[in-house]
């Protein structure tokens, strides 16, 4: 697809030069049409109007209890002067705003320039039929998508349950004892397993033997990564042989210069369906640790990893009702035996109890996750990919056991009919034991053959020169088959495939005999009243944005528009393979490219990659860039990450993960990083210093002053400095990271551009860079565009090692925030960071009388959160804050973040979203709550029993039984009249952490526990 | 249950008591608070060799993971299998059952008496 005829089919508003304005000619385009400009402004008002939640009236009395006369002077106190910027909105690479309607319709025009062909290309990804009940009620339902991570469990049952049934699905399917709650994708799951494996083995050797059947783009993260942590991959044909009498196992060779584990690829990539129980022994005889990559579908019908011997098993849910959408996002998984629980990286859902002994879902083994453990985690994953776990785990529910084995029995036999048909008809099947792909010989015209093939609307992989391959899925027809035939000129057999379908493909050794999904809530939801109705109350157990503010600190909890979602689901967007050919994917690669350079633009950087599938993988992807270039310079000793004590646990996990040495930086009384520490470090450290990771704002949510010189320091040191984009929602129109001294920084499309947060992802996690690291950033070996271009016009080919299995990472929920910087255009996201300060510094003022204000800026400013300091208040009444937060959900609210970056406070981060009738709500409830702490502190209520130690309430504990608390029952769930109406009402009490950890249990719990 | 001032005590916020050449080793009441609810220990088994200084074993609470150090060179001879079942022993008895690990030591190093170990947690 190219410019120009993009431009003819997909007329932007505002004429032509809107249209080549983020195409070609970035620097003149709206100065040359001025006339654009009246009509942009009221095209702003259209959607920011909307977006942001408070407006003139509200702002005017926001800003008097701020003690300000302008939103203007606000910002110009709150950011520090040497940092502000002053480009007009003129020059930005940003387009004037577009209406809703006009941003949909150009989406419609990007869409049309995307080919849907039909595809065989497999490797990973495969079409499938995502039920209309699970669009319609989970994917396309703000009670699912705008839900935050389960952190506060007593206000998230509903997707806690939806997770422990992905969680005992995936248990069941592989034959592992516990599953988690997910990863990123199947190739960096593959990558966990790799370190997992080297965690709990108890081999010494650096090697990882991968199987040379493994997916290809997982072979090249395995080696991309494996590099930067010292590892050694050794690549080997694996193959199923008989114990040899006498003599060495082929693999024995290998073993004995020793290996810490095996990855096997369960079918292969080839498709082939072997036993590799015998290369797991070979591997635990070494004392190594087996990785099998499996297919969850296949697993239905083959032998599960567990009953083979392997002791992690990692792979891909998407083929389980989930749209391919260019590659993403999908839920990857992970599981393993037991004993190595406590292993697992990111999250782990597990059953406890609730303070009335009631079973109750939450987050288990927290406390290993990066955000404790930081250089010594696990791993660096933090957001995961709950909302398409959800549907893969949904879609297991409404199948049940039989309907997947009936799924999965019809692709085989699918699979069995063509490769009948061109057996029939000559062809070499290579492979005579598959579930789902074939490979065929066609000798010297595998090329000609795949392009024939796509001219009639098919697309094979080639393997090699002489070999291609079909991969059919759930949609495949008769139809579909009969076209594939005609591509390679056997349609004349079908007679013959007709009887070569009774043959079975899968060896009688490795037909699965073992149950799964046995549980109750796989084998109830058959009809789509019940389906939608089990939805309906898992939706309803739970507080997500459609019900009220998610003041989360460092989350960024604001609007995801309705318009902005349009797009996702369209056929267009969802139905493409991340390796279909360029030519299919125009309207894919102009909607990246736009978004690239866009982003590039706002935060003063020159190249953008899409391709991290969430913050910690931009990050590692930043750093990777980082090291990659010093390895260029020939600085290879340059492996010292300087981190601020105050930063997000991820910076360290994540420089772990990049081959860094981490060394802390102190960080004095107000959160800002010392000075004088920075300059001893960076002094001893002058011959191996790497890179300096800073938040801004920082942590504290404060705009550090400091911020230039600092950067400078580690400049003029050698170093780089990276700069963690979380908070950019408090700098967006205002100053650029690129400009005060960033060289590289990641940004979280689901933060500030508006991607939902699908109750713990999925995340898009896009790492920004100056031009001398742009050749360093993530590039793939199946990238249909390998040249990208910069803010200046000029293209770079990403060259650095990949951190996603797909190319552009998630590419389906890029058109998010694509639609909401084209609806908000410069002007807008400005306006937008305004509104979020004046939020958060009003909510400062309004409740520093009764919380105090932990940090603050020059002029006694926050930025865009506040921290409520509990500390004193809760050694003076012996309240915690535990107590607080969970107090909030009885007026109604979910809790702000607890105890981070400072434990014993809350950060409060309401977002220009909110409207101020929602944070006013807010406000008289913290008021209400100090209340009641005055209350406990005085003596009028038992420290052990008052109606924060007992919150949350339910309805059963107000009216089963006897009353017999100090407080009365409308304190406890009507603390406020206008609860009255529209309670929340949350399904269990409050849950003992202690209790889910010491007896873990991950998997669903027979339904008797609930009686 | 020993005294606290028959014990030793390092920097780690471990306790040492020594029997002959057998060196007893658990966390302190302190390091137990910090903490918070213990749900898991990951311990060494018996006949594996440490060093002093060195990460034996983990200790796991809703709140974190604390990192157990030896405290002298040596084998260990015995772990505490009970508080692998019930953690909460660690919080509810850190001095008595909740012992976690019995060592055969070589040499003594030097280790802090019951004052000096209260001067470092500000006691």
């Amino acid at each position: 697809m190219t410019t120009e005829s993009l431009q003819t089919t997909a007329p932007l508003p505002g004429g032509d030069q809107t249209g080549t304005a983020h195409t070609d000619a970035p620097q003149s385009a709206h100065a040359a049409s001025p006339a654009s400009a009246p009509a942009s402004l009221s095209a702003t008002s259209a959607f920011s109007g909307r977006h942001i939640g408070t407006d003139a009236t509200a702002q005017a009395r926001m800003l008097e209890a701020v003690g300000y006369a302008s939103i203007t002077e606000l910002m110009s106190a709150a950011v520090p002067r040497a940092i502000q910027f002053d480009q007009s909105l003129a020059d930005s690479l940003v387009p004037p705003a577009a209406t809703e309607r006009e941003a949909v319709d150009e989406l419609r025009a990007l869409a049309s320039t995307n080919r849907v062909s039909k595809s065989y290309l497999g490797l990973g990804y495969y079409d499938t039929i995502t039920p209309a009940v699970i669009k319609r009620n989970v994917l396309e339902n703000p009670s699912w998508y705008t839900a935050y991570t389960p952190y506060q469990p007593e206000i998230s049952q509903g997707r806690l349950e939806a997770l422990i049934n992905f969680q005992t699905m995936v248990s069941d399917l592989t034959g592992l004892a516990t599953a988690n709650a997910s990863m990123l994708d199947e190739s960096t799951a593959a990558v966990e397993g790799m370190l997992l494996a080297r965690r709990a083995s108890k081999s010494t050797s650096p090697r990882f033997l991968v199987d040379a059947d493994a997916l290809p783009q997982t072979k090249s993260l395995l080696r991309a990564r494996a590099e930067a942590v010292g590892i050694e991959i050794v690549e080997l044909v694996l193959d199923s042989v008989d114990h040899p009498a006498n003599g060495e196992h082929p693999l024995a060779g290998a073993t004995s210069e020793g290996a810490f584990g095996v990855f096997v690829q369960y079918p292969g990539a080839s498709g082939r369906v072997w036993n590799p129980s015998d290369v797991i022994e070979i591997v635990h005889q070494a004392g190594g640790i087996a990785v099998v990559g499996a297919d969850l579908l296949a697993l239905t019908l083959i032998t599960s990893p567990g009953e083979l011997g392997a002791d992690v098993a990692i792979g891909n849910s998407q083929r389980f009702g989930v749209p391919m959408g260019f590659g993403g996002p999908h839920a990857g998984y992970m599981s393993v035996r037991a004993g190595l629980e406590r292993q697992l990286p990111g999250r782990l859902v597990g059953v406890s109890v609730d303070a009335a002994g009631h079973p109750a879902y939450r987050l288990s083994l927290q406390a290993r996750e990066q955000h404790i453990r930081r250089e010594k985690a696990t791993s660096n994953i933090c957001t995961a990919q709950v909302l398409l776990a959800v549907m893969a785990g949904m879609y297991a529910v409404y199948h049940g056991p039989e309907g997947l084995r009936a799924i999965a029995a019809g692709v085989n036999r699918s699979a069995r009919s063509i490769a009948a048909q061109l057996s029939a008809a000559g062809y070499e099947i290579v492979h005579a034991d598959y579930f789902d792909t074939i490979q065929v010989r066609v000798p010297e015209r595998a090329q000609r053959l795949a392009e024939h093939a796509h001219s009639r609307g098919i697309l094979l992989h080639v393997v090699d020169a002489d070999t291609v391959s079909i991969a059919v899925d759930e949609t495949t027809t008769d139809i579909d088959l009969l076209a594939l035939a005609v591509v390679f000129d056997a349609e004349q057999r079908t007679d013959a495939a007709a009887t070569a379908e009774g043959e079975p493909s899968i060896p009688e050794h490795l037909v699965r005999t073992s149950d799964y999904l046995t549980h109750p809530v796989f084998n109830t939801h058959r009809s789509e009243t019940s389906m939608m109705r089990y939805l309906k109350r898992l939706a309803d157990y739970d507080y997500a944005l459609d019900r009220g503010m998610i003041p989360l600190g460092s989350c960024t909890m604001k609007l995801n528009a309705a318009s902005e979602m349009e797009a996702v689901t369209w056929r267009e967007f969802a139905g493409i393979h991340p390796f279909a050919p360029k030519s299919d994917v125009g309207g894919y690669l102009e909607l990246i490219g736009q978004l690239e350079r866009w982003l590039a633009d706002v935060t003063g950087y020159d190249s953008v990659s899409l391709q991290p599938n969430a913050g910690s993988q931009g990050e590692l992807a930043g750093l990777l860039a980082i090291r990659g270039f010093h390895r260029a310079n020939g600085d290879a000793e340059r492996t010292v990450c300087l981190i601020p004590s105050s930063a997000h646990g991820t910076n360290a996990a994540s420089a772990v993960l990049a081959g860094m040495k981490v060394v802390v930086v102190a960080c004095d009384d107000l959160g800002n990083v010392d000075l004088d520490d920075l300059r001893s470090k960076i002094e001893q450290h002058a011959a191996d210093l790497a890179a300096l990771m800073i938040t801004y704002p920082s942590t504290h949510g404060v705009y550090e002053h400091e911020v230039t010189e600092i950067c400078r320091l580690v400049h003029e040191a050698g170093g780089q400095v990276y700069v963690d984009g979380a908070n950019l929602n408090a700098l967006l129109g205002f100053a650029r990271f690129g400009d005060f001294g960033g060289d590289v920084s990641h940004l979280n499309l689901h933060k500030t551009f508006c991607i939902p947060h699908g109750g713990g992802g999925p995340g898009v996690g896009p790492v920004a860079a100056k031009a001398h690291l742009a050749p360093f950033l993530p590039g793939h070996m199946f990238a249909q565009g390998d040249e990208h271009l910069l803010v200046d016009g000029s293209t770079v080919v990403h060259g650095g090692g990949p951190v996603s299995a797909a190319p552009y990472g998630s590419p389906s929920i890029l058109p998010i925030s694509w639609a909401y910087v084209r609806m908000m255009g410069m002007k807008g996201l400005t306006d937008a960071t305004a509104a979020a300060v004046l939020a958060a510094n009003y909510v400062a003022a309004r409740l520093a009388p009764y919380y105090p204000v932990l940090y603050t800026g020059e002029n006694g400013l926050v930025a865009h959160e506040c921290i409520l300091d509990l500390r004193a208040i809760t050694q003076a009444s012996g309240v915690p804050v535990d107590d607080v937060a969970k107090r909030l959900v009885d007026y109604g609210f979910h809790a702000p973040t607890m105890s981070f970056p400072v434990a014993g406070t809350l950060m409060v981060e309401p977002t220009e979203s909110e409207d101020i009738g929602e944070i006013d709500r807010f406000i008289e409830a913290m008021i209400e709550i100090k209340r009641e702490i005055d209350a406990v502190a005085a003596g009028e209520w038992p420290a052990d029993d008052n109606p924060l130690r007992n919150a949350p309430h339910t309805a059963q504990a107000v009216i089963e039984g006897e009353w017999a608390h100090a407080y009365d029952r409308e304190t406890a769930v009507y603390p406020v009249r206008s609860l009255v109406r529209g309670k929340y009402w949350p399904p269990v009490r409050r849950i003992d952490q202690a209790y889910g950890d010491r007896n873990l249990v991950c998997a669903c719990p027979p339904p008797e526990a609930f009686e | 249950m020993p005294e606290q001032n028959e014990l030793r005590y390092t920097a780690e916020h471990e306790w040492v008591l020594v029997e002959g050449t057998v060196a007893t080793i658990g966390i302190t009441a302190y390091a137990a608070a910090q903490l918070g609810d213990i749900v898991y220990l990951d311990l060494p088994d018996a006949g594996t060799e440490v060093a002093g200084g060195s990460v034996v074993g983990e200790i796991e609470s809703t709140k974190s993971v604390g990192e157990l150090f030896a405290p002298v060179d040596g084998t260990v001879l015995e772990k505490n299998t009970a508080v692998e079942d019930s953690p909460e022993l660690v919080n509810s008895d850190p001095l008595g059952e909740g012992w976690l690990l019995k060592v055969e030591f070589t040499e003594l190093p030097e280790l802090l008496s019951l004052d000096a170990y209260n001067a470092l947690i500000g006691d």
